[in-house]
């Protein structure tokens, strides 16, 4: 129940930890600094956030603007966002093989996705 | 189903395995007369030793390039030799371009590990555009004879490869688990017949298929004949790396197209051992398989203006570029992303304590089935509230009794992750579903096994219990983790249900007939299976609603998804129109 009411009164955030912003950065020197994230869901590689060359993904207005990771614009879908609202992202690095055409793939390390519940800014959870 | 199949598997087991190298020898001689001329001529044993000489001399990344089975070279806890087979992998793979194993380009390779215990297991092409390139060029040569075969002679080399495939079941089983971390017997019993059952159905439906005549009027006709696409891109996911691979493959070939295939780069090994068994019964680049990685093979392949339809399982970011990358070309897609799978549950099947109801709870525990990697994982546990208490109690026992072990081992039911990163994000979900307030009812962490798994990846079954609107009812984790709730009625059923993004698959547990067939018409899903879960035959449809995807899988209805048509429009009347 007290769910409910969080899902109607908080607002995803994203963050990233230093080891995701140092991989941001990596990224930025090999391919530019106009990047974008795009949270993905669904099966196999579903859940992971993928890094593209901002002209090479297309957002639009059924995408939500999450916040900024690095300097770089973190976007998820708009029907994710509602499903997944009460939570905030926290996008971490872990050694792996990465996400499919997301530009993390191949380094060694790829990005990926913790959640926390939403913290309320000026009430209790109840 | 599974567990039948699997008796007869283990019956031929002790025989075959020992005779895989006459088996080969054999399919060399007779593919020749059944590949037309030409076709068939490189026996993939010579071909390897030749390319691994190749690679001897470029590649500055491999030192240890035995080209002789490893076998001995892995520990305890790969050996197959309790399978009767041996290790099925050489140390190293090229691409399969034009027919033969070809060293990639830039001469780098990739470690493969098996996610048994993360050993490496053997190394594969890191390959990038100038191989897919490579790929396209034998495709497309090959394409010119392909497309016009006669439906007969495609037709006999499927039902060839299919004996071929089915002769070497058991080591191609042993590659499946060693390259997926999936437990053996379902290698066998599962994996295994299906990819075999598919080329068959494949083989058998192109026969049994014919165009139309519309008769416009008595002088003028439209005759409808399908013809193939061409070339076509398909990339295949890590979760049944065969039987993604042949789902695409065979539907793609009977149609008569040529195509380039990228396997996933977590599980890039099995399907080369399988191009090395069926490689020589196709004419050169029928088949051509890139392996590396996503961004540097996949996305050159996906985005390729030489492909005339891409194909595609995976997650839905990756869906959007491909669908962006095939509007610029303008060639059509098929997409499979996943989905929320729904199991419900509905009070009558509690009526009486008999099989059935043990049917029932084998259902339920279908969510560990591949670890949940499964696309349809039954992921959502949907039970009526007034059986809850006792059926759960029945499910939760029988989930407690799921033997995890090496996936080697013939009695594990439940084996690997597919990966260290696969088995991170489920263990961020676990720590999510406690944190949203879900009761773990069994399991919930990390499995820590000994023996030589310490370092393999393993998570404990784990059911958890919450609603609907918690993350973890909202996304794949694709592992083996449900999430379940209870329903009121019917119509609550129902609206839980479809409360998803997602609408793959679901499941139906009743002893009533018309509950069963107003859920499965409610349920917005591709595939509602009404009192059983996890049946793949192929001549049974695939695919998803609403954000699960585009298009569908299996049947013959995925020839269409590989066709154009042709539509010769013939007037056999003498006398002009008269506009003119």
């Amino acid at each position: 129940m007290a769910r409910i009411k969080l899902r109607a009164i908080l607002n995803m955030k994203v963050s990233a930890t230093p080891t995701a912003l140092e991989l941001i950065e990596d990224l930025k020197k090999t391919h530019g600094k106009d990047l974008l994230f795009h949270q993905s869901g669904g099966c196999c590689d579903g859940s992971a956030p993928m890094c593209y060359p901002a002209n090479e993904y297309m957002v639009g207005d059924k995408d939500v603007l999450v916040g900024e990771i690095g300097g770089i614009p973190f976007y998820i879908s708009k029907t994710q966002h509602e499903a997944w609202k009460n939570t905030d992202l926290i996008i971490d690095c872990i050694k792996g093989m990465g996400g499919m055409f997301s530009l993390d793939n191949g380094t060694g390390r790829r990005f990926l996705t913790r959640s926390e519940i939403c913290v309320p800014e000026n009430s209790t959870i109840n | 189903m599974a567990i039948k199949r699997k008796k007869v598997a283990k019956k031929k087991t002790n025989k075959k395995k020992t005779k895989l190298v006459k088996v080969s020898k054999k399919i060399s001689k007779t593919k020749k007369k059944v590949a037309k001329k030409k076709s068939a001529t490189n026996k993939p044993s010579k071909v390897f030793k030749k390319k691994n000489k190749i690679n001897n001399k470029k590649n500055r990344e491999v030192t240890n390039m035995s080209t002789e089975t490893v076998k001995s070279g892995v520990s305890a806890s790969l050996d197959t030799s309790h399978l009767k087979v041996p290790f099925p992998f050489k140390s190293k793979y090229g691409n399969y371009i034009g027919g033969k194993f070809v060293e990639p380009k830039s001469g780098k390779y990739f470690d493969n590990v098996s996610p048994i215990n993360n050993e490496v297991i053997c190394q594969m092409a890191r390959s990038d555009a100038k191989d897919v390139d490579a790929a396209l060029d034998a495709a497309h040569e090959a394409f010119k004879e392909w497309g016009k075969t006669d439906i007969t002679t495609r037709s006999n080399i499927m039902n060839k490869i299919a004996d071929v495939l089915e002769k070497n079941l058991d080591l191609l089983a042993a590659a499946e688990c060693l390259d997926n971390g999936k437990p053996i017997r379902e290698c066998m019993a599962a994996d295994l017949p299906l990819v075999i059952d598919h080329w068959r159905y494949f083989a058998g439906v192109i026969r049994a298929e014919e165009g139309s005549v519309a008769e416009i009027s008595n002088s003028q006709y439209s005759y409808n004949i399908p013809e193939p696409l061409g070339v076509v891109g398909q990339i295949v996911p890590w979760n049944f790396p065969l039987l993604m691979a042949t789902w695409k493959l065979a539907p793609a070939l009977a149609a008569g197209n040529c195509s380039v295939l990228k396997p996933a780069e977590q599980t890039p090994a099995s399907i080369m051992l399988m191009m090395e068994l069926i490689g020589d019964l196709l004419p050169p680049g029928v088949v051509n398989i890139v392996s590396g990685f996503g961004l540097e093979a996949g996305k050159p392949l996906a985005s390729s203006d030489r492909i005339a339809k891409i194909a595609f399982t995976g997650e839905t970011t990756t869906g959007r570029l491909i669908m962006q990358y095939a509007a610029q070309n303008l060639i059509p897609i098929t997409l499979e992303l996943g989905g929320k799978s729904p199991n419900v549950f509905f009070e009558d099947i509690m009526d009486k304590d008999d099989a059935f109801l043990d049917k029932c709870v084998e259902g339920f525990v279908m969510f560990n089935l591949n670890q949940g990697e499964v696309c349809t994982c039954p992921s959502r546990a949907l039970v009526q509230e007034s059986i809850y208490d006792k059926f759960m109690e029945k499910v939760i026992a029988r989930t407690k009794a799921v033997v995890q072990d090496n996936p080697l081992k013939m009695e594990t039911m439940i084996g690997a992750q597919a990966s260290v990163e696969q088995m991170e994000k489920i263990k961020s979900y676990l720590d999510l579903g406690k944190k949203e307030g879900a009761k773990v009812l069994c399991g919930g962490d990390v499995a820590k096994l000994n023996s030589g798994l310490e370092n393999g990846n393993y998570i404990q079954p784990t059911i958890f219990e919450g609603d609907n609107s918690m993350r973890i009812f909202q996304e794949e984790i694709f592992g083996p983790v449900v999430s379940v709730t209870k329903f009121k009625d019917e119509a609550h059923a129902l609206e839980i249900a479809n409360d998803t993004l997602y609408g793959l698959g679901a499941g139906v547990w009743t002893r009533n007939g018309n509950i069963a067939y107003r859920m499965g018409r409610g349920i917005q899903a591709g595939i509602v299976w009404t009192n059983c879960y996890h049946a793949y035959p192929a001549h049974s449809p695939f695919g998803g609603y609403k954000q699960s995807g585009v298009g569908r899988e299996t049947h013959k209805m995925m020839l269409n998804h590989y066709r154009q048509n042709k539509n010769l429009h013939v007037s056999y009347a003498e006398n002009k129109l008269g506009f003119f």
